[in-house]
């Protein structure tokens, strides 16, 4: 069943093709990743779908519902976040605060200004228990900036979770970290958005990564999509294995 | 009862009571020139502590909360000769009511803009205000400014008079406790402040305005309502300054003062809750010393500030609790992670 839709999808930059016209898919409960070389477009898709960035033309359908012109905090109410490539953390705020500060959000209750934030013992339980989901119960009460990149990047992830959306898009969740770190983060995501049912679209470069989780895979060059499928589909596509895998295969 | 001694609000208790405490005793020294001087420092307290709203919690500058200071003082003033209302509640609520205004439509004006362009535009629409108190002075009684005398004044409503003689040290010994209690209280609501989640919210917009967007936060929204609360502390505290120095001038709006709530802030750590607090009445009495002692006293706070910042960028408090994070003993797991480095 179809969560997500673009249709002819556009962002051009002056005589870029960032996105040019893509009709994208993204059905619900998959774990989705979508590659492509540096410049490919995956990270101006993903802007144009959670509002960051404006489409020059083209639809965006969410659940059957027009979406393209609707704001972050609509997209948001809608069911859609985002983490970001850069990890986009609350540097001087404690693990904890971060992700409370999120499940507050989502509750509408930011507005709450004669309440202590501790005295909500519901969002204290979320929040200590999706600390726990994404291991990082031990850093609870730690200030961010003194956290690990790994860490740090799961801490990315699970802000975005705590706002329990429907579709979570992930930029490169594993960047910048080590190869066995990745596992061990990519293990942790994984089964997280798994369990809560939550439609997972991961943009990553690693493609050991990619062909071990993904469900399905959707490689894009110069703006356009050159690949939709499974990784085994995907592995014998000769236009991916051309332009992205440089003619290799991972195992 | 024993649910409001639970966690922060509970430490923050805990701490603050031997601490009230010994303010409670300060006027019983028999010096009404110290109680006056510590009066004058738990005022600029208050300001700075609604200024700290904005610096230290939102990261934004203001170089113009002169303007909400002197406009809380000017409320009370213009009760006092058009009005002739002599009640200290009466001004407190035209002070608080007015610079809550006044607050809002400047905010709504500054808040589209952060860094800089927020601080220069927060000081130039400051300047309006030093402007019209200057040139109007039908109205405002420019330079010669509005006397606010105390004699004429009564607190709670009516209960405490000051007329008559012996009138002055009635006033210091009760105007010390006033403003004490209300000290009290705004250090209470602010910490309510920043440790809800609206208070969390503000941190984020801080940190990183982006995300801070993307969990649905409303960032100018949040900008504008920290700007009338901040501002409104600080109107609050200019009210409870004029009687005190029974006059208002422009000097008072002149971005000066703004400054001298940036250092007062800084001084103490604009990165904690009580740097604000300690640095305002830190600065009151460096000032007073400075003044009474050296016509230089101006480059005597100068560079006391450069010292500050290059020594101390914390602050005072900020560099305590560095001090005391670096005496405490470390613990065991900790030493043995050193020991293998």
């Amino acid at each position: 069943m179809t969560l997500l839709q673009t249709v002819k999808l556009r962002k051009h930059f002056g005589d870029t093709k960032a996105v040019d016209d893509v009709d994208f898919v993204v059905t619900k409960g998959e774990f989705l990743s979508l590659v492509g070389s540096n410049g490919a477009g995956k990270t101006t898709l993903v802007n144009l779908i959670s509002a960051f960035l404006r489409p020059d033309s083209g639809q965006i359908l969410f659940d059957g519902a027009d979406i393209t012109h609707a704001s972050v905090a609509e997209r948001l109410r809608a069911g859609i976040a985002r983490s970001f490539q850069l990890v986009n953390v609350f540097d001087d705020m404690t693990a904890f605060d971060n992700i409370s500060l999120s499940i507050f959000s989502r509750e509408g209750k930011t507005l709450h200004i004669t309440a202590l934030a501790e005295r909500d013992e519901e969002v204290q339980r979320e929040a200590d228990d999706i600390l726990q989901q994404f291991g990082l119960k031990a850093k609870r009460d730690v200030a961010v900036r003194g956290l690990a990149q790994g860490e740090r990047k799961l801490l990315d992830v699970a802000i975005a979770y705590a706002l329990r959306p429907r579709l979570l898009f992930l930029d490169e969740p594993t960047s910048g970290v080590s190869t066995r770190n990745k596992s061990q983060i990519m293990d942790i995501i994984s089964s997280v958005v798994r369990a809560g049912n939550v439609t997972a679209v991961v943009i990553e470069h690693d493609m050991d990564v990619v062909f071990k989780y993904s469900d399905r895979i959707v490689a894009m060059h110069e703006g356009a999509v050159i690949g939709d499928g499974t990784p085994d589909e995907i592995r014998r596509n000769e236009a991916v294995r051309a332009n992205l895998l440089g003619g290799s295969l991972p195992g | 009862m024993g649910a409001l001694f639970r966690g922060s609000l509970g430490r923050l208790l805990a701490w603050s009571a031997p601490v009230v405490v010994l303010l409670l005793l300060v006027p019983l020294a028999g010096n009404p020139y110290q109680t006056q001087l510590l009066t004058y420092g738990l005022i600029f307290a208050i300001a700075a502590l609604g200024f700290n709203l904005l610096l230290g919690y939102t990261g934004l500058l203001s170089f113009g909360h002169s303007a909400y200071f002197g406009l809380g003082a000017y409320s009370a003033a213009f009760m006092v000769r058009y009005l002739g209302v002599g009640n200290m509640e009466l001004y407190l609520l035209g002070g608080v009511l007015m610079t809550a205004l006044v607050s809002a439509a400047f905010g709504y004006i500054c808040v589209r803009h952060t860094k800089i362009f927020f601080a220069i535009l927060a000081l130039a629409l400051s300047q309006v205000l030093w402007t019209l108190a200057y040139k109007f002075f039908w109205v405002t009684g420019g330079t010669d400014g509005i006397r606010v005398p105390f004699s004429k004044m009564t607190l709670l409503a009516g209960l405490l008079d000051f007329a008559g003689s012996g009138g002055y040290q009635k006033f210091v010994f009760a105007y010390y406790y006033y403003v004490l209690f209300l000290f009290c209280l705004c250090t209470l609501l602010m910490w309510v402040i920043v440790h809800s989640p609206f208070g969390k919210a503000l941190q984020a917009i801080r940190d990183n305005e982006t995300r801070a967007q993307f969990l649905g936060v409303r960032v100018r929204q949040y900008r504008w309502l920290a700007f009338l609360i901040s501002g409104t502390f600080t109107g609050l505290a200019g009210t409870l300054w004029v009687p005190l120095n029974g006059l208002v001038t422009p000097d008072i709006l002149y971005w000066p003062f703004s400054g001298e709530l940036v250092f007062m802030t800084v001084l103490g750590g604009f990165r904690n809750f009580t740097g604000p607090i300690i640095g305002a009445i830190a600065f009151n009495y460096l000032k007073a010393y400075a003044v009474a002692t050296t016509q230089y006293w101006q480059f005597l706070l100068g560079f006391v500030l450069v010292v500050l910042v290059m020594a101390m960028p914390l602050g005072i408090v900020g560099a305590l609790a560095r001090l005391k994070a670096k005496l405490r003993p470390k613990p065991e797991a900790e030493k043995a992670e050193e020991a293998a480095q």
